[in-house]
């Protein structure tokens, strides 16, 4: 498992190394060829996740290297998806690097076992990870154009940074592309807590038990909630709708891994290590 | 070697090349030799080009010819056998036709033929021969001037090889290099810049705030990107206004109403002779929230400022003066000249691949080396013959040697004839070309020429 695990952040080492040459050469032939070399990579993790879970006959996502192991190929498959949807090729300089972090850190955080038990066999309990996973995907590379958006805003701004200003695409297109991923991840997140909610009603006879988890999880959606809000009654767009996409993001990683390492919840045994 | 090109090559007075050899000789005025009253002169319209072409066609010496003609050269291209005959017609004909004294047009007149021409061609394409390098819209009237010379059949094998190789090059040059990359005027900054602000200037709508010839300058190049873009034209004095806004099929409106209008405007543009600013933050600010924040983009041209640089500040609001922009173009302007090192490289490539193609279209060589060819065949079968037949005397393999030798002789006898004088009417180059391709030549062309 390990040496597969190895080829795979290799491929998307390479894959990062690529698009960081793009930026600086902007010639189309690297990020076609860094694309490519991250779509070898996913195809990879695919089959290693797959393998995975059949082997131990229920969802990876049990302990904390299989989280980060998921968490990235969802990164890795999001952002092949809509930077093919969206040709957004510079976004490459933030996914990549961060995929492989991802699995870096999954690389470092030992596997450790954990005891079956029929709950996780649940077909809820499987659809809601993948939701929610593709959800956090798509709002990373929101927080991702979000920070592009806020680099060439800087540089039109101060009409002193060239170097960003020839190399991002306009204010408009990184506006309306994040704002795309934001629908994408809000109406996967959506989706993927009404999978959650159903799945704890399964289990445990209840849909709310404000456990910390849930909380913060609601906290999240509302402030996604309250941009789409203010973008389509205030129109909150450009600088502000940046910013929130960032702030957004940082609360779901609270939520993804804040609440588990800090506080206590039903997540627990997910991120354990 | 080959950088020194500033039009002006050889001086028009012609020496006298024999008539075996065709050549590529380019005939030509531009920017750096003539003066604009002369190219106005010079230029050539649609159908000027068209009757020249035809009469050039019907001219003795000419094979191949096509005329550019643009606002900065008018340049005659062709491939003559007898190139101070050629040069003479064209210079006469030109001279007579647009009434200048054929001194004075010799004078301004450069004239390069082989690699020099070639040189020549590639670089125009590439736009490294204009007077803004780099700018893009060469390319095209050089396209179109084929492409009338083609309809006209007047071009052959060398022209039209000689084409696509420019194009190519040009090409690689635009793909390769970042000479066409950046703005270096003004209203090409703007836009540049409009660009990163906006995703597409198509449906945006653009206030005029002056109407003087600074502010058409920047607009006229806006607005030919804007395909369904709106124009709004405030001047001071209403009638001016009109008269610019109908221009571009805009509408004029009175200063007085530009803060109403700020809802609804992408792109201000400002030139006004006034002493104070034009459009202040506090005109600006509320405005924001009423436009959902959607970006508003000034350029202001006017000095003194027409808007307040305080504008800058506010959210999605972008305000670039004269001054920034100049910084815009001189940067860009750096890196083209950089840029242009990497092109000439390309071109010389270029120049020396077709050069040597061209080289190949020679009849002498051509003919020693379909000699050679057939004598190393001789020799080796002759050799393996001889091997087998050890019986023979050194006088029978002698007999045998000199056999082979006459045989040929005589089989090449008559294509020899035909190359050199495929009759008057055919072109020279396509035989050439053609046999070079029929016994596979290009092996021992190299080595002849060398």
């Amino acid at each position: 498992m390990n040496s597969i695990l190895f080829i795979i952040i290799l491929l998307y080492l390479l894959s990062s190394a690529g698009y960081i040459i793009f930026l600086f050469a902007q010639k189309k032939i690297y990020h076609k060829l860094s694309y490519s070399i991250m779509m070898a990579g996913f195809g990879v993790h695919t089959v290693l996740i797959g393998v995975e879970f059949f082997q131990i006959g229920y969802f990876p996502a049990q302990n904390l290297h299989q989280t980060l192991l998921f968490a990235g190929w969802s990164l890795a498959g999001v952002f092949l998806v809509l930077k093919y949807r969206y040709r957004l090729n510079i976004l490459g300089v933030y996914a990549a690097p961060l995929t492989t972090a991802i699995m870096i850190a999954a690389f470092c955080v030992p596997a450790v076992a954990v005891a079956p038990t029929p709950l996780f066999k649940s077909l809820w309990l499987i659809l809601h990870i993948i939701i929610i996973f593709i959800a956090e995907g798509s709002l990373s590379l929101a927080c991702g154009t979000g920070i592009l958006y806020l680099i060439q805003e800087h540089a039109i701004k101060t009409k002193s940074n060239r170097f960003f200003l020839k190399r991002l695409p306009s204010l408009e297109f990184l506006d309306r592309t994040g704002y795309a991923f934001i629908v994408t991840g809000f109406t996967m997140l959506t989706i993927g807590l009404i999978t959650g909610f159903i799945y704890a009603q399964i289990v445990w006879g209840r849909f709310w038990s404000w456990d910390n988890k849930e909380i913060w999880s609601v906290i999240t959606w509302l402030i996604y909630a309250a941009l789409l809000h203010g973008r389509l009654v205030a129109g909150w767009r450009g600088r502000r709708a940046a910013i929130m996409a960032i702030i957004g993001f940082a609360a779901l990683l609270f939520t993804f891994f804040g609440v588990n390492f800090l506080l206590e919840g039903h997540h627990d045994e997910f991120t354990k290590w | 070697m080959m950088n020194s090109q500033n039009g002006n090559g050889e001086p028009a007075d012609i020496p006298k090349t024999g008539p075996e050899m065709s050549e590529i000789v380019l005939i030509g005025v531009n920017h750096k030799t003539a003066p604009v009253e002369l190219r106005e002169k010079l230029a050539f319209s649609g159908e000027e080009t068209q009757n020249a072409l035809k009469l050039y066609q019907k001219t003795p010496y000419i094979n191949e010819v096509m005329i550019l003609s643009t606002c900065n050269r008018v340049e005659v291209l062709m491939v003559t056998d007898n190139r101070s005959h050629a040069i003479e017609a064209i210079l006469s004909f030109i001279a007579g036709t647009k009434a200048i004294p054929q001194a004075q047009l010799k004078k301004c007149t450069y004239i390069h033929s082989g690699t020099r021409s070639i040189q020549h061609v590639f670089r125009v394409a590439s736009s490294l021969d204009s007077m803004m390098i780099g700018e893009p819209q060469i390319l095209g009237q050089l396209k179109k001037a084929f492409k009338t010379a083609v309809n006209q059949k007047s071009t052959g094998l060398i022209l039209n090889r000689l084409m696509h190789k420019a194009f190519s090059v040009a090409k690689r040059v635009r793909s390769e290099t970042g000479i066409g990359g950046h703005a270096v005027s003004i209203s090409y900054a703007a836009v540049e810049l409009a660009r990163k602000i906006f995703d597409t200037l198509d449906g945006k709508t653009i206030l005029l705030v002056g109407a003087g010839e600074m502010a058409e300058l920047a607009v006229e190049h806006l607005i030919h990107n804007t395909s369904s873009g709106n124009l709004l034209v405030a001047n001071r004095t209403l009638s001016v206004g009109v008269e610019l806004a109908n221009r571009y099929n805009g509408n004029a409106i009175r200063l007085e109403e530009i803060p109403e209008k700020l809802k609804t405007v992408d792109i201000i543009i400002s030139s006004t002779g006034s002493p104070n600013y034009i459009i202040t933050k506090a005109h600006v600010k509320p405005t924001m929230r009423l436009r959902k924040n959607r970006p508003l983009f000034f350029i202001d041209i006017a000095v003194p400022r027409d808007i307040d640089p305080a504008i800058n500040r506010i959210s999605d609001a972008y305000v670039y003066d004269i001054d920034d922009l100049q910084g815009v173009i001189t940067e860009n302007i750096e890196t083209r000249n950089a840029e242009s090192i990497k092109a000439e490289r390309i071109v010389d490539e270029s120049v020396i691949k077709f050069t040597d193609w061209h080289e190949r279209l020679d009849v002498i060589p051509t003919i020693i080396a379909l000699k050679n060819k057939l004598n190393g065949i001789a020799k080796m079968e002759l050799s393996k013959t001889l091997q087998t037949l050890k019986h023979l005397s050194s006088n029978d393999q002698m007999a045998f040697e000199r056999m082979t030798a006459s045989l040929i002789k005589k089989i090449l006898h008559d294509p020899t004839l035909f190359l050199k004088n495929p009759g008057s009417h055919r072109n020279k180059s396509v035989y050439l070309d053609f046999t070079c391709k029929l016994f596979n030549l290009d092996k021992e062309r190299d080595e002849t020429i060398r």
